[in-house]
């Protein structure tokens, strides 16, 4: 056989290449994310998957017509914009108002990732930190929360018209007994409380959660360290009379399931070892512990969050791996 | 129980489209081209002319200093004595052989009167004479690893972890001749004086392992049989060693750091028939496989056999194969022609056809940490990159590039789609340029100070 007709590539090796890639990472956050959605819907209305959708789209356009802009080839395809749209609309009350959802995620994608250097380059989790531009600019509309208990209420489309109440995590720290009285934990655990669209339902988000850790796109290292430091810290310093039911509470209240599995494990925001993620896990779970304790604010997740950020390059210049071959008390000298 | 090593990944072994494939004898080829580049070191030289005859067995190349003789792999005329195209890219000085098909064995080869009497240096000298290097690719003399290793050495170790895909040539040799490799293994046991030899295979050779096993109860053979976790790069030096012995080769030294030497599978073969029959290295297991081959086979060839005339044997390659690899498809390197010849090094030879080439136009690190757990040496080859990528020499030696051995685990499981094992070696060669420049600069400083002086 003749074989000079061949097209031959001589590159370096590896010559074969493991299926999973950006693109399939990030659709599998989204289909982690599904169940929450459902949930969401199911309880808000169809508005929650409106909000969604136009969070979505409006992130992806956002980064389209910047990189158009600037003549940088087109990254939709990895659908991490996608996932960032889909975040916001998740950590934002379903009341919200189309237009700023829009506005939270030019600050998301053009302000914090893009500006950055896109994907990979960004210092802050991109849908947090629009979470934390909205709460900055529009106080009032991001702390309104719609009464799930007015009633079932799947087709509706104009969430603003229900009253609006508290959320559990504005009553945890003021008014314990009251909350133990208005919800039951498994009302806390399953989901009819009130709050932002996609962090209500505990379940829900623990089933995508584990489903990122069956798949391997996230390990347990920082959802086990975030969660496991929160749960340690409310068992130590309990309201009321039962430290485990106050820790239950604290677990399934407010968003601490969201960004302990979908926002905390951001690839480009956390530590790349093992150690440096439980260490970052803790740093979260403590000061969402301090937040909600101390603070003004009820909630601490997406401050905790923004702050560890923060912090990321310090723990990956000082946690490294061992040297292969350096024995441990030498590397310690 | 099996043992393994901190790292690595797991890519699909692929290995069932030859794995129960008998080794196949190649009919005679027309014409051999054997490169004077086997082993790690300087080529040989020649000590051949054109038209001078040849048998097999007979010395065509001297080696200087480090490396291993060179023998002719079949009988006949010397047609050429020039540089050719060779599988680790460019051209190289080589023997180009017409054969005579009378398959002479050549004088110099003589079978030790009595193997069992031999002393430890007549040993080495018979593994030296017959040119034998570490066959899984690294082509080190195996004369030198000896000699070297005898006095340090406690573990004697055999790889037959064969971690590669598709690559079947130890498994094949452990089904059909294990008395070859327990054999080699005693005579190692004799060279190094320990009571034991420790062969480390994969689990996905179960039948091998139990081949193996049956061999040395028959033998009562101070051979044992370490199982190993399926894993990439189980087979490298170093993480052969920490899977068995739990130790860790220190940054930039040997196994024998650690009492440790390691031998292939084939390497070990090829003592055993150097001791029993005094035949050098003259002949090659190649594992011909890949989405590009029409037929799959495992075969057995005279060094020098053009790639060609393997393919031919092989049904031939596909349209659209757009990849051939001499070695696996984790190390080997990619070939430009077909014009090379298969060597004592070359334990596979894959062509690709198929979807094997996944490459982005956009290729961007999302930091997330996959590189950090595979690499087998504990490096963080993100940062790596990114230094490479901005020339940091002092960052790169800082984050011990020096200690990246290419094996691709990174580049293999990164989702970004990085050139990150391309980059690494560019960045090494970069800082041994920086090394060479300072050491330049600061011999010309200290001459020109001498001269001052003087």
């Amino acid at each position: 056989m003749d074989y000079k007709a061949l097209k031959l590539i001589a590159s370096s090796n590896p010559h074969i290449r493991n299926n999973e890639d950006t693109r399939s990472i990030m659709l599998d956050v989204i289909i982690a994310l599904c169940p929450a959605l459902a949930w969401s819907i199911y309880r808000f209305g169809f508005r929650a998957l409106l909000a969604a959708a136009v969070s979505v789209g409006s992130a992806m356009c956002w980064e389209w017509l910047y990189r158009k802009a600037l003549k940088k080839p087109q990254t939709l395809g990895d659908l991490s914009a996608a996932v960032t749209g889909l975040l916001l609309s998740m950590v934002c009350p379903v009341t919200l108002p189309y237009w700023m959802l829009v506005l939270g995620n030019f600050f998301a994608i053009v302000v914090v990732k893009q500006l950055y250097g896109g994907l990979g380059k960004n210092f802050m989790n991109p849908a947090l930190a629009g979470r934390a531009a909205l709460v900055a600019c529009y106080a009032s509309q991001m702390t309104s929360w719609i009464d799930p208990n007015a009633g079932w209420a799947p087709l509706n489309l104009h969430g603003a018209d229900v009253v609006t109440a508290a959320t559990p995590m504005a009553m945890i720290g003021e008014d314990f007994a009251g909350l133990t009285a208005t919800y039951s934990v498994s009302d806390m655990f399953i989901g009819f409380v009130g709050g932002s669209a996609g962090e209500i339902s505990s379940m829900m988000l623990l089933i995508g959660g584990l489903y990122l850790i069956f798949r391997k796109v996230i390990s347990w290292h920082i959802p086990v360290a975030y969660i496991g430091s929160v749960a340690l810290l409310a068992l130590i310093f309990p309201h009321g009379n039962d430290p485990v039911q106050y820790m239950l509470y604290s677990l399934f209240g407010g968003g601490l399931m969201l960004g302990a599995f979908f926002m905390a494990t951001d690839y480009v925001t956390s530590p790349v070892t093992k150690k440096g993620q439980l260490i970052f896990g803790v740093g979260c779970g403590l000061i969402t512990v301090f937040i909600r304790t101390f603070g003004s604010f009820p909630e601490g997740v997406c401050y905790s969050i923004l702050l560890m950020n923060c912090t990321v390059w310090i723990i990956d210049k000082h946690v490294k791996p061992t040297r292969f071959g350096v024995v441990k008390e030498a590397a310690k000298k | 129980m099996a043992k393994a090593f901190f790292g690595g990944v797991h890519p699909n072994d692929m290995k069932a489209a030859t794995n129960e494939k008998a080794i196949e004898q190649l009919a005679p080829p027309k014409q051999v081209i054997i490169p004077m580049s086997q082993h790690f070191g300087a080529p040989c030289t020649p000590t051949v002319q054109k038209g001078d005859h040849v048998k097999i067995g007979q010395k065509i190349g001297e080696f200087k200093g480090l490396g291993a003789p060179i023998h002719a792999s079949v009988s006949g005329t010397v047609v050429a004595v020039e540089p050719r195209p060779y599988s680790m890219g460019g051209n190289v000085m080589s023997v180009v052989i017409d054969n005579d098909f009378q398959d002479e064995i050549s004088e110099e080869v003589v079978a030790p009167a009595n193997p069992d009497m031999l002393s430890v240096e007549e040993m080495i000298e018979i593994v030296k004479n017959a040119g034998i290097v570490g066959m899984g690719g690294a082509t080190f003399p195996t004369h030198v690893k000896i000699a070297g290793g005898i006095g340090q050495v406690d573990t004697v170790i055999i790889n037959g972890a064969e971690c590669e895909p598709y690559i079947t040539g130890d498994h094949r040799a452990m089904l059909e001749r294990p008395e070859q490799i327990v054999g080699g293994c005693c005579y190692l046991a004799k060279m190094f004086g320990v009571d034991k030899v420790i062969i480390g295979v994969e689990m996905n050779k179960q039948n091998g392992i139990d081949s193996l096993n049956r061999t040395i109860a028959e033998r009562k053979a101070p051979v044992v049989v370490q199982p190993l976790h399926t894993r990439y790069p189980q087979g490298g030096e170093k993480q052969l060693c920490q899977a068995i012995t739990g130790k860790q080769v220190p940054p930039g030294g040997l196994p024998s750091a650690i009492g440790c030497a390691v031998f292939n599978i084939n390497s070990v073969c090829s003592i055993y028939k150097a001791m029993t029959t005094g035949m050098p290295v003259v002949r090659k297991v190649v594992t011909v496989s890949g989405s590009g081959v029409v037929e799959p086979k495992n075969i057995e060839c005279p060094i020098g056999t053009p790639v060609s005339v393997v393919l031919d044997a092989c049904g031939g390659l596909k349209d659209g194969t757009f990849k051939l690899i001499a070695g696996g498809p984790m190390m080997g390197m990619a070939q430009y022609t077909t014009d090379i010849s298969v060597t004592k090094g070359m334990g596979a030879l894959l062509a690709f056809a198929g979807d094997e080439n996944k490459t982005s136009d956009n290729p961007t690190c999302i930091r997330c940490g996959r590189c950090v757990e595979a690499c087998p040496m504990h490096l963080e080859p993100l940062y790596l990159y990114m230094y490479v990528q901005k020339k940091r020499i002092d960052e790169l030696n800082a984050a011990n590039i020096m200690d990246c051995m290419e094996c691709g685990a990174c580049a293999y499981i990164c989702p970004g789609r990085l050139h990150l094992t391309q980059s690494f070696k560019a960045g090494k060669q970069m800082v041994k340029d920086d090394a060479m420049k300072k050491k330049a600069a600061a011999e010309a400083e200290k001459a020109a100070a001498e001269k001052k002086g003087a």
